[in-house]
């Protein structure tokens, strides 16, 4: 059930066009055949995990193992996103970490009481980035176990994916 | 980067004597020179978090950072004791890692949908355990800042 050798889906939600390319290439530095998808705020995240209007088709959204949260974002921020994925059945079973530029306390404690499983800074290096994806991957995809949610009970439209986990 | 002023503290509820003896020197292998404190059941658990009992003085109790869930424990189990304290808002900003033996599929899902931050299977070699121990480590103690707790 870890994966060791599987593909890992993480979507990232983050408005800043130069951050989501330090988030790749990070993940590309880490090594390993990720799958990253970018949705730019939250209204398109929560479109992207229900999958609607441009997310419909079918594998246009994978379900992901795991939620890369920008806090700061237009239309609908990382707050309300999380508060929504998490009081969705459907979804909170999706752990989200929150990766931001904020280190306010206020934002740190509000996040963790709205579920989120961790709380990063964005760091100043692209190096020390590289450390925190490899670390964030080695624990959630080698040390923790993930729920993998059939397809039929995820987001609105079912359908077959391309590798059916177990 | 999170401070490391203060030691993060953990909180393991956990039944088993051994287990909680093999978690122990499993902190120490890793070099998580952090504090460790334990419970032995949910009841402890939550008398531990509102202080109450023989854990009235939050010196000597403090307030966990980070707490680690067995499930399957007498008197009130981890997932009566998980969902207590994720519905109570003065706790519910705790990360609380379910550290456990069953591998069910309905226990992870349970678990996530009440609210754990993650969930890691009990790994059967001690090699194996400390490996956990580190990766955990490595995660909530250098990549992620946690709450700053009141006391």
């Amino acid at each position: 059930m870890k994966y060791t050798s599987q593909t890992i889906t993480i979507l990232t939600a983050e408005d800043d066009p130069d951050d989501c390319v330090l988030v790749q290439d990070a993940f590309r530095e880490s090594g390993q055949n990720d799958q990253l998808y970018f949705v730019e705020d939250g209204i398109q995240l929560m479109q992207y995990l229900r999958r609607q209007d441009s997310y419909a088709a079918p594998q246009a959204a994978p379900r992901p193992d795991l939620i890369l949260l920008d806090l700061n974002m237009p239309r609908k921020d990382g707050r309300e996103s999380l508060a929504e994925i998490k009081a969705d059945p459907n979804l909170r079973g999706i752990p989200v970490v929150v990766l931001t530029t904020s280190s306010a306390e206020e934002d740190v404690l509000r996040t963790y009481d709205l579920g989120a499983a961790g709380y990063i800074t964005k760091p100043d290096t692209f190096q020390r980035l590289v450390e925190i994806v490899k670390g964030l991957k080695r624990y959630w995809f080698e040390v923790v176990e993930l729920f993998h949610a059939d397809d039929a009970s995820y987001g609105l439209e079912s359908y077959a994916r391309p590798c059916a986990s177990d | 980067m999170p401070k490391s002023a203060k030691p993060v503290v953990f909180l393991m509820a956990d039944d088993d004597p051994d287990d909680r003896l093999l978690i122990n020197e499993a902190f120490k292998e890793s070099l998580l020179c952090n504090s460790l404190y334990f419970v032995e059941d949910g009841v402890e658990l939550l008398d531990y978090l509102h202080h109450e009992g023989k854990y009235a003085d939050r010196q000597a109790s403090p307030t966990p950072d980070l707490i680690l869930l067995d499930l399957n424990m007498p008197r009130k189990d981890g997932r009566e004791a998980l969902a207590e304290i994720k519905n109570d808002s003065r706790l519910r900003y705790i990360p609380v890692v379910v550290l456990t033996t069953s591998k069910a599929e309905e226990d992870i899902m349970r678990s996530y949908d009440i609210g754990a931050a993650s969930y890691i299977t009990k790994p059967v070699t001690f090699d194996g355990l400390v490996e956990a121990i580190k990766g955990l480590g490595q995660y909530w103690v250098q990549i992620v800042r946690l709450p700053v707790r009141e006391n």
